[in-house]
């Protein structure tokens, strides 16, 4: 039994759902209790879709366990057929339903249905999200493509001379972090190669797309989290070379068109040239200077975080102080990356533990999900967005990608973005005196509007609650007073007047840090108070 | 104007019901923890259950965490479910740990959830054995808010039923005394209590209180009035406790709110003068804020997906007080005994139906074209994408829409949908 506060995954029917939704004629028929349909609304209100997911759920009661539930199931698997006549049904239980053991493949099959049923075992109280994403995707695949794979050992035909390379693009899904973008950027891409895109899947394709995934010369996987233990699979069926290098950043988007171009033998140097990507010279620019050695912590899905650490690291000039995931499966592969930045990788699905970290190094960027830009404002620290669980906000109305040369435009941006916003208000600070800024002066450029002395305060009748609602749709602070997770800062030797006044000349967002480093300087030196003189000591100490 | 109600109530009865079964659209109880830890500022709520009640508190609420919020679910996993005994033990260990981290904690509540409730879990019996190893502090009580037994607001039920056993009793001989049932805003509450104070309605108590001291005795002089139409099983254990239900339309809009108040002072036997004087300020500000969106609701008709159990007295107060025309009115359940003054205020012509066949619903809403749909998150958008106007049910909840002050906001509510689309030229 595990307490748990809030957590980055959902349970592994949730990632099933996001599969389903992603293709256009399947439908998923989910055992399941009232209530958890809730789920629909991560479809509907996050990422605003303007259908329901095609999902059924038998919503049994207390009242049905103690009759049939198994027939409530059949009931509810037939009429989900006959109105929305799917090429395919997925069927499986939710957490509950399997306590219950009604077998769901089983008495799907029974129905005759006349189309491919696909059971689904997805152990709710071991596993989370994305591997139920993977897993039903791996099954959906084996289901519909599997009739059509060659006798073990065929050797693949070589492609035509006069047909262009094709390869399938596996893993993105529904509530994916920009799969919607980055499947479009990636074809693109593969474009300007001479390679043509025969399926996406499972995010747009049908039944049929998905059996005929064998047709294609190779396999990109896009997200490895849902898309590799299908391609792992349809290598070995069809002999399919896969590539499985995430184009996200400039550096990975080259090493991607090399092993595209080796898997469909093409020449990668037009595509190379073709690089649009902004971002490596912006970085070069004299402005960006300031950026150098930047202390940024990462966390987030397995491929975005590797991915945004060698971003951060190669491509901008930070210093990676921190990388983790809440991804166990893969934990691996993040221990090898944090090694390449002589890391120990923090694997973890407790948002506490990562606080903890974060607070601990005092990085002055934080690359995160929802949660880490939470955990940032909290402490003050600049925070983007890199992975999913997703928000509302990740699903902007512009184009948006992560992978490919603009997406290392769009990276380059957000990033850079929350340090420069941080930047401005240290000016603000800095002007905080003159007496344009005075509290009640009107901004210089709005002559008119001169400010109201002790305007009437109106009563507000809709308090926080009304936004507590809004559901899915914008996170909302539950404060409390008697919160201990802030960090309290220990006591220590006292700060003479003029040493505080010297502090708040430093800019606010490194305020802190000195703060603290000239403290611990203070502590391990013995000194009773600090002084103007302790304070640049520090500084000279801790000087990087 | 008088203050006694404008519409003779005929019998709710001839109201004919539709029930259907199929797939229920529905939030389960637990969700109610959402509103209910906002409440009871020093109540912890504790789900044991899966990461799926976790994923769904998270999910409804919109929540993300910048402090430690009073609720957290106890994820039960494999090693869990091998033997029972275990997770007696796991149990106690969780709660211990928390209540380490959290003392300042004086009323602990385990919910109950489906897994839970599957595997028998007895919730109860732990709660006893933990709340006298804690010697009562924290108090721990349990209730289940699973989908299984609760829709929605009835983990609001579950959740006060289970308080009303450590209700102090009051004698017999107490002065006449008035509890008022079921979670308010703050803001509301204290409007609430001005007007009772005001009527010279002097012992007024409200359950949840905001603190665990605010509990009020409850005995045979105690006159409940139930703020919230969900609340059948916490009226009947209130009832056995000898407590006396006032019957009133639930306090929404203008009149409703009036006719509650009424309830009440007739009770009390507060005089009419008295009461017109007291309420008339308020009531008149009600409904001129009411008024000002008659014309973009008049006429128009509304269809209600279940949800709240909010939507037979918000159905009463949109046609009674907007002229608006409910074509459907959807419940998870139906109260009759509690719902009966508001029932009896809507026209005979409407669709009342009980529980839910969701695709069954859609085909008729989709036959009926509604002006305004109210309806779920998880329905709203594909609606709009069909065309249709809809308003978050949800929203009915978490906004304070009770009393005479919040009338107007509450008419508002419904307005806003439809004055959106009328200014979009996209």
């Amino acid at each position: 039994m595990q307490l748990t506060v809030w957590t980055y995954e959902g349970p592994p029917h949730v990632g099933a759902m996001r599969v389903a939704t992603a293709l256009t004629d399947v439908h998923y028929v989910l055992h399941a209790p009232q209530g958890d349909t809730y789920a629909d609304l991560l479809f509907t209100m996050i990422e605003r879709r303007g259908a329901r997911p095609p999902v059924t759920y038998t919503t049994f009661q207390a009242r049905d366990l103690g009759g049939d539930t198994a027939e409530l199931f059949k009931t509810s698997v037939q009429e989900a057929c006959e109105r929305f006549r799917p090429a395919a049904v997925l069927v499986g239980a939710s957490c509950t339903a399997e306590l219950i053991q009604d077998d769901p493949g089983g008495l799907a099959r029974a129905l005759g249905l006349g189309i491919p049923v696909i059971p689904l075992e997805l152990p709710a109280y071991q596993r989370k999200e994305n591997w139920g994403a993977s897993e039903t995707f791996y099954h959906l695949v084996r289901a519909l493509a599997g009739p059509s794979a060659p006798p073990p050992g065929t050797p693949r035909p070589a492609r035509p001379a006069d047909r262009r390379p094709r390869c399938n693009l596996l893993g993105p899904t529904a509530l994916g972090f920009r799969h919607r973008d980055d499947v479009v950027e990636v074809t693109r891409l593969l474009a300007t190669m001479g390679v043509d895109v025969s399926v996406v899947a499972p995010l747009g394709a049908s039944a049929a797309d998905v059996a005929r995934l064998g047709e294609a010369d190779f396999n990109v996987v896009l997200y490895p989290e849902t898309g590799r233990q299908a391609a792992t699979w349809l290598a070995r069926s069809f002999g399919q070379p896969m590539v499985d290098i995430v184009p996200i950043g400039v550096g990975a988007t080259r090493d991607f068109i090399a092993a595209v171009a080796a898997a469909a033998g093409v020449d990668p140097a037009p595509a190379l040239a073709a690089e649009t990507a902004r971002s490596p010279w912006y970085a070069r620019s004299v402005d960006s200077t300031y950026l150098t050695g930047k202390r940024v912590f990462v966390f987030g899905d397995a491929t975005h975080a590797v991915a945004a650490a060698r971003v951060a690291r190669d491509e901008l000039g930070f210093t990676v102080v921190g990388l983790g995931t809440y991804q166990r499966e893969f934990a691996r592969e993040v221990r090898t990356a944090a090694a390449l930045y002589g890391l120990e990788a923090l694997i973890t699905d407790d948002y506490l533990e990562v606080e903890e970290s974060i607070a601990g190094l005092h990085p002055e960027l934080v690359l995160g999900t929802q949660m880490e830009r939470h955990i940032a404002k909290r402490l003050g620290v600049p925070c983007a967005v890199i992975s999913a669980p997703v928000h509302v906000q990740d699903f902007p109305a512009r184009y948006s990608p992560q992978m490919g040369f603009e997406g290392a435009n769009v990276l380059f941006d957000s990033w850079v973005h929350p340090l420069m916003m941080g930047l401005e208000e240290h000016l603000l600070g800095m002007f905080r005196d003159d007496p344009e800024f005075a509290d009640g002066a009107a901004p210089s450029h709005l002559a008119s509007v001169a400010p109201i002395a002790a305007a009437p305060v109106e009563p507000i009748l809709a308090p926080a609650a009304t936004a507590s609602v809004v559901a899915a749709v914008a996170p909302v602070a539950v404060a409390h007073p008697a919160s201990p997770a802030a960090p309290v800062p220990a006591t220590g030797p006292d700060w003479t007047a003029e040493a505080e006044r010297e502090l708040r000349k430093i800019p606010f967002f490194v305020r802190g840090k000195a703060r603290r480093n000239t403290e611990i300087f203070a502590r391990d030196k013995g000194c009773a108070s600090i002084t103007v003189e302790t304070l640049y000591d520090a500084k000279a100490h801790f000087g990087r | 104007m008088t203050a006694q109600p404008l519409l003779a109530p005929r019998s709710a009865c001839d109201l004919p019901v539709l029930r259907q079964r199929g797939q229920r659209e529905v939030f389960c109880g637990l969700t109610g923890i959402v509103w209910l830890h906002r409440k009871m500022r020093d109540a912890f709520f504790l789900v044991v259950g899966s990461r799926t009640c976790a994923h769904l508190l998270q999910s409804a609420a919109g929540v993300m965490i910048f402090a430690e919020p009073r609720f957290a679910t106890a994820v039960i996993d494999e090693r869990d479910l091998a033997g029972l005994a275990d997770l007696h033990d796991e149990l106690d260990r969780v709660v211990g740990r928390l209540i380490d981290r959290r003392p300042d904690i004086r009323t602990l509540f385990l919910v109950g959830s489906c897994p839970s409730e599957v595997i028998k879990l007895d919730l109860a019996k732990a709660a006893a054995r933990l709340s006298l190893g804690f010697g009562n502090r924290p108090r721990v009580l349990s209730y289940s808010g699973s989908g299984i037994e609760t829709t929605f607001t009835e983990g609001e039920d579950a959740c006060l039923a289970a308080l009303v056993p450590d209700l102090p009793a009051e004698g017999r001989d107490a002065e006449a005394s008035l509890l008022v049932v079921g979670t308010l805003a703050d803001v509301v509450e204290d409007q609430f209590r001005r007007l009772f104070a005001d009527l010279g309605i002097g012992r007024v108590a409200f359950l949840p209180g905001r603190h665990r001291e605010d509990l009020p005795a409850v005995g045979p002089a105690t006159r409940m009035l139930l703020a919230q139409p969900y609340l059948a099983e916490t009226a009947r254990r209130l009832e056995d406790r000898g407590a006396r239900r006032l019957a009133a339309p639930f306090p929404l809009g203008a009149e409703g709110t009036t006719d509650w108040l009424w309830a009440a002072a007739t009770a009390f036997g507060v005089p009419a003068e008295r009461f017109e004087t007291v309420t008339r300020p308020a009531r008149q500000r009600a409904r001129a804020a009411v008024a000002r969106h008659r014309a973009a609701l008049e006429n128009r008709r509304i269809f209600f997906f279940p949800d709240s159990q909010l939507e037979i007295p918000l159905a009463r107060m949109l046609s009674c007080e907007l002229g608006m025309i409910p074509v459907e009115v959807g419940t998870p359940y139906l109260h009759r005994a509690h719902l009966d003054p508001d029932l009896s205020r809507l026209s005979p012509d409407l669709v009342l139906s009980e529980g839910q066949d969701v695709e069954a619903q859609l085909d008729r809403c989709r036959a009926a074209k509604p002006d305004l749909v109210v309806c779920g998150l998880g329905l709203a958008n594909p609606l709009e994408a069909e065309g249709f106007t809809t308003k978050w049910s949800i929203e009915t909840v978490f906004t304070p829409i009770q009393g005479y002050e919040q009338a107007g906001d509450l008419a508002e509510l419904f307005a806003r949908p439809l004055d959106r689309r009328n200014r979009l030229e996209v």
